[in-house]
C-alpha cells in the first residue's frame, strides 16, 4: 500500500475512533451517572435508550449556529478546531496492540503529552473570544490548571520511563510482561513501589483533562458552562467531542503505563496479539468508568485548593519519587 | 527520514513561521499577537521535525507552545483591566526605530558573513536515547550550569513576588 494512502486511512481510523468514542461515552456517562444516582438514565429511544445519543448528534448537527455580536470573530471560529485537532493527533502514538498503532514513535509518551498540552490553549482561546465574563473565567481556570499540573503529570510518568527504560509506549507495555513470584503479572500498577506514582498520575491526569472533581473550567454551578457558554450547535459539539476523546486518551495512557496495555496475564502470547485492540479498548473503557465513578462521587474542589495541591504537594512529591525510583533502578537493575 | 528536506513542506512551514511573525508584529491586539506567537512556535517545531530533530520538536511544542505561550496569554489577560485595552494604539518612536535599524544591521552582517558548517552526517539519525546519553555525559556540566541559572531565576521570582523582605 502506498504510504500516502495508508496515512489517509490511518487518519480516518483515528477520526472514526474519536467520533464513535464520543457517542459511546455520552451514553455511558448518562447510564453510569444515572445508576450512581439510583435512577435509570435514558430509557425511551431504542433498547434501554441506546439510540438516544445518536438522536442527540442529529440534534447538534441541525441546530442553529449562533455567533454573538460581541465575540472576537476569528478566535471564536478557530477555537473549537484548536481544541479538536490536538485531541485527534494524540491518537497517533497509542499502541492498540503490538502491530496496531498509527506510528511507532520512540518518543511516544512525550509526543502524547506535548500534543495534549495544546488543548487548554484552545479552551483559553474560546474563553477569551466569547467576550463573556463566565467564559473568560473558565478559560483562565483551564490555563491556570494546565500550568500548575503539566509539571506533576510529566514528572509522575518519569518513574515508569526509568523502570521501563524507554519512552516508546509499545516498549513500556513490553516492559510489563512476565510475572513476579511466578504468578503476579508484571504490570506497574501491581508494584507497590509504583502506587504513589500511579496516584500522582491519576490526580494530575484528571486535572489535565478537566474532569470532575477538577472541572472548574466548566463549573456549571458557578460560571454557567465556563468556556463553552457562548458556543452552540456543532462548535459546542466539537468542544465536547474532544473532551470525551481526551478522557479516552488519558485512560488509554494509564492503561499503557500501568496496566499492561494490550496484554492480559496468564494467556498465551498469540491470544494477546490476536485480541490486542479489543483488550486495550476494553481496559481503556474500564478506566473511563472509574473516572465516571469519581465524577458521580466527589464534589468539585475549590480552585485555590487545587493550585495549592499542585504546586506545594504534587511537584515535590513527584520529584522525590523520581529520585527514589532512580536510586532503586541503579541499585537493583 | 529522507536525506533531503522536502521543499514543499519546508516552504509551507517557512511561510507559516515568517507570515506568523509579520502578523504578530502588525496586529494591534495584544491577545491576537500572543496567539500568533503560539502559531510561530508550533511552525518552528515543524521545522525541527523536518530536520529529524524529533525530541527538540516535541520539547518545543511542550515547553514553548504548551507552557510559555499559555503563561504569556495568562499574564496579558490578567493585566488587561478592560477587554478594550487589548487593542493598543500605534505609537512610533525614534528610539524604537533606531533599535530596529541597529538590529537589522546586525542581522544583515550576520547573514552575509555566515559560513555554513556542513558536518558529516551520521549513519542513522540519532534517537532520543543517544541524545540523553550525550547530554548527561559529554554535556553534563553545561546542563547543570543551565539548570542552576534557571533555579536562581525561579528563587528570585518567588522572592520578588513576596515583596523582598520575607513578608
Amino acid at each position: 500500500m502506498s504510504p500516502v494512502l495508508s496515512a489517509v486511512l490511518k487518519f480516518f481510523a483515528a477520526l472514526g475512533i474519536m467520533l464513535v468514542n464520543g457517542v459511546v461515552m455520552i451514553y455511558m456517562l448518562r447510564k453510569v451517572l444515572g445508576h450512581l444516582h439510583i435512577r435509570l438514565g435514558p430509557m425511551h429511544v431504542g433498547w434501554k435508550g441506546t439510540m438516544q445519543t445518536l438522536m442527540d448528534v442529529l440534534k447538534l448537527l441541525t441546530k442553529e449556529d449562533v455567533t454573538p455580536r460581541a465575540v472576537d470573530r476569528w478566535l471564536f471560529r478557530i477555537a473549537p478546531a484548536v481544541v479538536f485537532v490536538p485531541s485527534l493527533m494524540a491518537y497517533a502514538a497509542l499502541p492498540f496492540s503490538n502491530t496496531w498503532r498509527i506510528v511507532d514513535l520512540d518518543t511516544g509518551l512525550l509526543y502524547t503529552f506535548a500534543v495534549l498540552s495544546l488543548v487548554p490553549i484552545g479552551i483559553l482561546m474560546a474563553g477569551w473570544a466569547s467576550a463573556n465574563k463566565w467564559s473568560l473565567l473558565g478559560g483562565m481556570r483551564a490555563a491556570a490548571q494546565q500550568i500548575a499540573y503539566e509539571v506533576p503529570l510529566l514528572l509522575s510518568v518519569l518513574p515508569v520511563v526509568l523502570v521501563a527504560g524507554t519512552m516508546n509506549l509499545g516498549g513500556i507495555v513490553e516492559a510489563q510482561q512476565g510475572y513476579w513470584l511466578g504468578f503476579i503479572p508484571g504490570w506497574f500498577a501491581l508494584n507497590p513501589l509504583m502506587w504513589p506514582t500511579l496516584l500522582v498520575f491519576m490526580i494530575a491526569g484528571l486535572v489535565e483533562i478537566n474532569q470532575t472533581p477538577f472541572d472548574m473550567s466548566e463549573g456549571e454551578s458557578e460560571i454557567v458552562a465556563g468556556f463553552a457558554t457562548e458556543y452552540s450547535a456543532m462548535k459546542f459539539g466539537l468542544l465536547f467531542l474532544s473532551e470525551f476523546s481526551n478522557q479516552f486518551i488519558m485512560s488509554a495512557l494509564g492503561v499503557t503505563l500501568f496496566f499492561g496495555g494490550w496484554t492480559l496475564p496468564w494467556i498465551p502470547a498469540e491470544m494477546n496479539h490476536a485480541f490486542g485492540p479489543v483488550i486495550f479498548i476494553a481496559k481503556a473503557y474500564i478506566g473511563i468508568a472509574v473516572m465516571m465513578w469519581i465524577r458521580g462521587t466527589f464534589p468539585r474542589v475549590r480552585i485555590d485548593q487545587l493550585m495549592e495541591l499542585g504546586w506545594k504537594r504534587l511537584i515535590p512529591v513527584s520529584l522525590v519519587l523520581i529520585m527514589l525510583t532512580g536510586l532503586f533502578v541503579k541499585v537493583v537493575g | 527520514m529522507s536525506e533531503t528536506v522536502s521543499p514543499v513542506m519546508f516552504l509551507i512551514l517557512a511561510f507559516a513561521t515568517i507570515g506568523g511573525a509579520v502578523m504578530m508584529l502588525s496586529t494591534r491586539n495584544v491577545v491576537h499577537a500572543a496567539f500568533w506567537l503560539l502559531e510561530i512556535m508550533v511552525a518552528t517545531a515543524g521545522l525541527y521535525l523536518l530536520l529529524s530533530a524529533e525530541f527538540l520538536a516535541l520539547v518545543q511544542v511542550l515547553v514553548y507552545a504548551g507552557a510559555v505561550s499559555v503563561l504569556v496569554l495568562f499574564v496579558i489577560m490578567l493585566t488587561l483591566r478592560r477587554r478594550e485595552d487589548a487593542i493598543r494604539p500605534y505609537e512610533p518612536s525614534w528610539a524604537g526605530t533606531i533599535i530596529a535599524a541597529l538590529f537589522l544591521g546586525a542581522l544583515y552582517m550576520a547573514i552575509t558573513r555566515f559560513v555554513p558548517v556542513i558536518a558529516e552526517m551520521p549513519e542513522k539519525v540519532p534517537g532520543v536515547a543517544d541524545f540523553g546519553r550525550e547530554m548527561f555525559t559529554t554535556w553534563m556540566l553545561p546542563f547543570e550550569v543551565a539548570s542552576l541559572v534557571l533555579l536562581a531565576a525561579l528563587v528570585g521570582a518567588v522572592w520578588w513576588s513576596k515583596g523582598g523582605d520575607g513578608r
